[in-house]
């Protein structure tokens, strides 16, 4: 097929692969955006999601968010953000943050919640303490499900910041947006193809983190809980 | 680009006369974002279903078919909608098999599961009473994996209905052209709109599927 041509032919000329505007900037400033963002919704999220999970408390907060996070249109959410402050870096990756924050909230929740009652009485009853019990005891046995939960968050936000193009972020997405207003198909494809090979390249990369941080034994459930925490949400 | 608009006053970040006027577009709007979302999720659970009842007869390609479907999921949305363009065009063809596509893993994976949650002793008894193999699905096991396939269908609408709006930026969108629109004339009040219409269109579907499960499945006492 014609298209197919011009589009290998768009990802093989090495004018795109050097400069402000090349593959390989792009690819970093994508990577970035959805490191910062990420990072900075795990450190916020994760202490409030492991704290609903511990102590029962917020539990329907917990919940509700999930049903938000899902409910609200994320293009719907930079675009207004764009039209009330302007376009910024910050206000983007303040709103790419805000929308990673739910999945790892209800899937930290979720994992520490799960943990079976036993596990925690047994752990007492070898003298851990409060403290103890959740560092040692239910946040490895949580692990499966937090770490499920950054992932999707993380897939979410490479996903949004594709959309976030269309305010004026730079990454990836510039090729597809920039593409369409100069109706240059086989750019626009071009960039769709290396939005899809990074967001499986993040996907594949986290797997092999959670396989890291994961205990051996709980292999399987960590296999489960990424399916269940992929399904929260797609961007 | 445009420059950074002035902050707008309080006053302006929602002009209600614009709604007044604009009625009939934000009917359009509401009236493609359900048809996209219902044919999608129609078209996704008729794919789901062969795929399901294979992943269940033949236990070994449950794991191929999740990875896959869990591939195609893990691709942003519009990234799949723009690979689609060079095989349908900017037609609704693109934005519908590209919101199927999404629906597939959710559905597949609720299917199986209900389907495998159905206990053993009451396939054994239909077998006894002399169910065909079709009719011991159709009316036994089917609907009580209902609650479970159910909590699939509501996760796939309510997910489908935030993915309509990306597909603006292929020239459909539903409720999400108010957001192109709002972008375009520098106005805060269509990105509104779309937000909350869209966000309500998803409380409303699922809390239609709830009734409908209910309705449904009426020896099942809790909602899930």
């Amino acid at each position: 097929m014609n298209v197919v041509h011009q589009v290998i032919a768009w990802l093989t000329d090495p004018v795109h692969w050097s400069g402000p505007e090349g593959i390989p900037v792009r690819t970093l400033q994508h990577v970035l955006y959805s490191l910062v963002a990420t990072g900075i919704a795990a450190v916020i999220a994760l202490p409030i999601g492991i704290f609903i999970g511990h102590t029962g408390r917020g539990t329907l907060f917990a919940v509700n968010l999930t049903n938000l996070g899902r409910a609200i249109p994320t293009l719907g959410i930079i675009i207004l953000v764009f039209r009330l402050a302007g376009y910024g870096i910050v206000p983007v990756l303040v709103s790419l943050t805000a929308l990673a924050i739910p999945p790892i909230v209800t899937n930290s929740y979720a994992g520490v919640r799960s943990v079976d009652p036993e596990i925690r009485e047994a752990a007492e009853g070898m003298g851990m303490r409060g403290r103890q019990v959740l560092w040692r005891a239910e946040l490895p046995v949580a692990m499966p499900l937090i770490m499920a939960g950054i992932r999707t968050s993380t897939i979410q936000v490479v996903a949004t910041a594709t959309l976030a193009a269309y305010v004026g972020l730079g990454g990836l997405g510039r090729y597809l947006i920039d593409g369409f207003s100069q109706r240059d198909l086989p750019q626009v494809v071009g960039g769709a193809i290396l939005v899809a090979l990074l967001s499986l390249l993040t996907e594949l990369l986290l797997g092999r983190l959670q396989s890291l941080v994961v205990s051996p034994g709980l292999a399987q459930r960590g296999a489960e809980a990424a399916v269940r925490a992929k399904v929260q949400k797609a961007a | 680009m445009s420059s950074g608009p002035a902050p707008p006053l309080a006053a302006e970040v929602i002009r209600w006369s614009w709604i007044g006027d604009h009625l009939d577009d934000i009917r359009g709007n509401l009236v493609q974002h359900v048809e996209l979302t219902g044919l999608a999720v129609l078209f996704g659970l008729l794919l789901a279903f062969p795929l399901a009842l294979a992943a269940i007869r033949w236990p070994r390609l449950y794991g191929p078919i999740l990875g896959f479907t869990g591939v195609l999921f893990t691709i942003p949305s519009l990234a799949l909608f723009i690979l689609l363009i060079p095989f349908t065009g900017l037609q609704i063809q693109t934005a519908l098999i590209g919101l199927t596509i999404y629906t597939l893993l959710i559905l597949v994976r609720n299917i199986v599961e209900g389907l495998r949650g159905v206990d053993q002793d009451v396939r054994e008894a239909a077998q006894a009473m002399g169910y065909t193999p079709a009719r011991q699905l159709f009316q036994v096991e089917l609907p009580l994996a209902l609650p479970v396939i159910m909590a699939g269908v509501r996760i796939a609408t309510v997910t489908t209905i935030g993915l309509v709006t990306v597909t603006a930026l292929i020239g459909w969108g539903g409720l999400g052209q108010l957001f192109i629109e709002g972008f375009t004339l520098d106005f805060t009040t269509p990105i509104l709109v779309g937000i909350v219409l869209s966000a309500l269109l998803a409380f409303a579907a699922d809390l239609l599927l709830v009734g409908l499960q209910q309705r449904l499945t009426p020896w099942a006492r809790s909602g899930r």
